[in-house]
C-alpha cells in the first residue's frame, strides 16, 4: 500500500503517460485505418495494392521490432531528431491502423451492395459514397471490434515503457529497482491499466447501445 | 399525351438519348451481352421482357456504368459513357435508376433520401430541396411518410420512395430494373401508377418488367431479349399478340399460363 502512496507522482506521471500514449496512438490508428480501408475497397488499383501492402506489413510485424525500427531504422533513413514520445506514437499508431483497418473493411462488408449502388447510380463520387453511405452503416458492426482493439493497444502501450517513455508499465522497473516489494508494484500497475481498459470496455458499450437506438 | 413531331432536321442527333451500338459483355466465360443493339428516343418508354438469365439486368446495368462492358459504345445524349472518375458521376446523375430491392439508405429517413442527392451532387440549397422533396413525395403519394426511416414503410412505399429520389436529380433518362417484383401483389399496382404517370408527362423510360399490363398501356416499344441477345422488338400490341419469334412465342406462353 505504502509503495503507492509514497510513490504517488510516479504512478500518477506513469498512469497519465499511459492515458495520452493510447489516446494518441488510438486516434492516429483510426485516421489511418479509415483511410487506409478506404483505399483497399477504392476502385484505383495503385491504392488498393497500397492499402494491402499496408495491412500486410504492419499487421504481421512484430510490435517489438517496430518499436526497434522506430528507434534505430527511421532516424537514420528518414527524420532524425524524433522525440521518444513521438517514436512511440509512430510505431504503436502504425501497427494499431492495420488492425482498425480490417475491422473497418470488414464493417464495410456488412453493408448491402445495393447501397453503394444507389449513391453511385445518383451521381455520389467514390468518397462521397464512402463517407455519407457505407462508413455511417457500418460503424455498428465495428464497434465491438474496435473495442477490442484499443484495449489490446493499451496494454501494447506498455512496450514504450522499455524504451524510455513515461507511461504506467515504465514505474514498475523504476521502483523495483528501487527495491520496493514487486508484487505490490505490479498490482498497482495492473489496476491502473484495468482503470483504462475498462473505461474502454464502457465507452464503446455505450456507444453500441447509443447507435442501436438511433434506428 | 400527343407524341411530340420535331422538325425532321434535328431529329437524327438530338432525338437519340441512348444509343447501344455492338455492345458486348462477359462474366468470365458467359458472355452475357452479344453484340447489343438498342436506341431508345427522347421520351420513348421501352420494355425489356425476356427469361431469367437472359441479360436485361445486365444491360440496364451498363447503361449507367454500373457494369462495365468489354467492347461496343454507349452513348447518352450524344455523349460516350466516360471512365470511372467525375465525368462519370456528373452522367450518372443523369441516369436515374430504380432497383428491384429499393435500396433507399437505410440510415436516413425518407425525407434525407430524397434530398441527399440534390445538395450532394447536385450542390441544391437546402431549403430549395427539401421543398422538391416533399412535392416529390406528394407527387408519388407518401408524402405522409416524409419523416420515417426507409425499414418502417412497406415495399410499395419504398419504391415510390425509390423513384421520387431518382426523379430528384431531374434525370434525362429513368432504368427500371424490375421494379414490382419484390413486392407484394397489393403493392404493385400502387407503383405501376406512379411509372405511367411519368411515361404519360413524357419520361423517357427503359423498364425490365414483366408486367404485361404497364407493357400495352405505356410502353411505346418491347425489346424481347433471350440468351444475351435482342430477339425482338415490336410494338407492345403487336409483341403480345402475334410474336415473330418461336422463342418469344415458347416465353409469352410460359408468363401466360398462371
Ligand atoms: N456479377 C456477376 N458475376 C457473374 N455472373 C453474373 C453477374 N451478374 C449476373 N451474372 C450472370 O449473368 C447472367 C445474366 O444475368 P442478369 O443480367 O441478371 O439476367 P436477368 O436480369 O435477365 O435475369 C446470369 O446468368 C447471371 O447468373
Ligand atoms: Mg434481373
Amino acid at each position: 500500500m505504502n509503495v503507492l502512496l509514497d510513490h504517488l507522482a510516479d504512478f500518477r506521471e506513469g498512469f497519465i503517460g499511459t492515458v495520452l500514449l493510447t489516446l494518441a496512438s488510438g486516434l492516429l490508428a483510426m485516421i489511418l485505418g479509415v483511410v487506409i480501408a478506404g483505399f483497399r475497397v477504392s476502385p484505383v488499383p495503385p491504392l488498393r495494392m497500397f492499402g494491402t501492402a499496408w495491412v500486410t506489413l504492419f499487421r504481421n510485424t512484430p510490435l517489438t521490432l517496430l518499436f526497434l525500427i522506430a528507434w534505430f531504422v527511421v532516424p537514420v533513413i528518414f527524420v532524425p531528431g524524433l522525440s521518444p514520445w513521438t517514436k512511440a506514437l509512430l510505431a504503436l499508431g502504425f501497427y494499431t491502423s492495420a488492425f482498425v483497418c480490417e475491422a473497418v473493411r470488414s464493417g464495410i462488408n456488412t453493408v448491402p451492395m445495393g447501397q453503394a449502388e444507389a449513391a453511385r447510380s445518383l451521381g455520389m463520387s467514390f468518397s462521397q459514397t464512402l463517407r455519407l453511405i457505407i462508413l455511417p452503416q457500418a460503424t455498428r458492426s465495428v464497434i465491438a471490434p474496435l473495442s477490442s482493439i484499443f484495449i489490446a493497444l493499451t496494454k501494447n502501450s506498455a512496450i514504450a515503457g522499455a524504451f524510455s517513455v513515461t507511461e504506467l508499465f515504465g514505474v514498475q522497473k523504476l521502483l523495483s529497482d528501487k527495491g520496493f516489494p514487486i508484487a505490490w508494484i505490479f498490482l498497482w500497475v495492473a489496476l491502473g491499466y484495468l482503470v483504462v481498459t475498462f473505461s474502454i470496455s464502457g465507452l464503446f458499450r455505450l456507444l453500441e447501445r447509443r447507435l442501436g437506438v438511433a434506428r | 399525351m400527343t407524341k411530340v413531331t420535331v422538325a425532321k432536321e434535328d431529329v437524327a442527333t438530338s432525338d437519340e438519348l441512348v444509343v447501344l451500338k455492338s455492345v458486348n459483355k462477359h462474366f468470365g466465360a458467359l458472355h452475357v451481352l452479344q453484340d447489343i443493339d438498342l436506341t431508345i428516343a427522347r421520351g420513348e418508354v421501352v420494355v425489356v421482357i425476356g427469361p431469367s438469365g437472359s441479360g436485361k439486368s445486365t444491360l440496364c446495368r451498363t447503361i449507367n456504368r454500373l457494369e462495365t462492358i468489354d467492347s461496343g459504345t454507349i452513348t447518352i445524349d450524344g455523349k460516350p459513357l466516360p471512365h470511372e472518375g467525375r465525368e462519370l458521376a456528373r452522367l450518372r446523375a443523369d441516369v436515374g435508376m430504380v432497383f428491384q430491392s429499393f435500396n433507399l439508405f437505410a440510415h436516413k429517413t425518407v425525407l434525407e433520401n430524397v434530398m441527399l442527392g440534390q445538395v450532394k451532387v447536385r450542390k441544391a440549397d437546402k431549403t430549395k430541396a427539401e421543398e422538391k422533396a416533399r412535392s416529390l413525395l406528394d407527387r408519388v403519394g407518401v408524402g405522409t411518410q416524409a419523416d420515417k426511416y426507409p425499414a418502417q414503410l412497406s415495399g410499395g412505399q419504398q419504391q415510390r420512395v425509390a423513384i421520387a429520389r431518382a426523379l430528384a436529380m431531374d434525370p434525362k433518362v429513368m432504368l427500371f430494373d424490375e421494379p414490382t417484383s419484390a413486392l407484394d401483389p397489393e403493392m404493385i399496382n400502387e407503383v405501376l401508377e406512379v411509372m405511367q404517370q411519368l411515361a404519360r408527362e413524357g419520361m423517357t423510360m427503359i423498364v425490365v418488367t414483366h408486367e404485361m399490363g404497364f407493357a400495352r398501356s405505356a410502353a411505346n416499344r418491347v425489346v424481347f431479349m433471350a440468351d444475351g441477345r435482342i430477339v425482338e422488338q415490336a410494338e407492345p400490341n403487336q409483341f403480345f399478340n402475334n410474336p415473330r419469334s418461336d422463342r418469344a412465342r415458347e416465353f409469352l406462353s410460359k408468363i401466360l399460363h398462371h
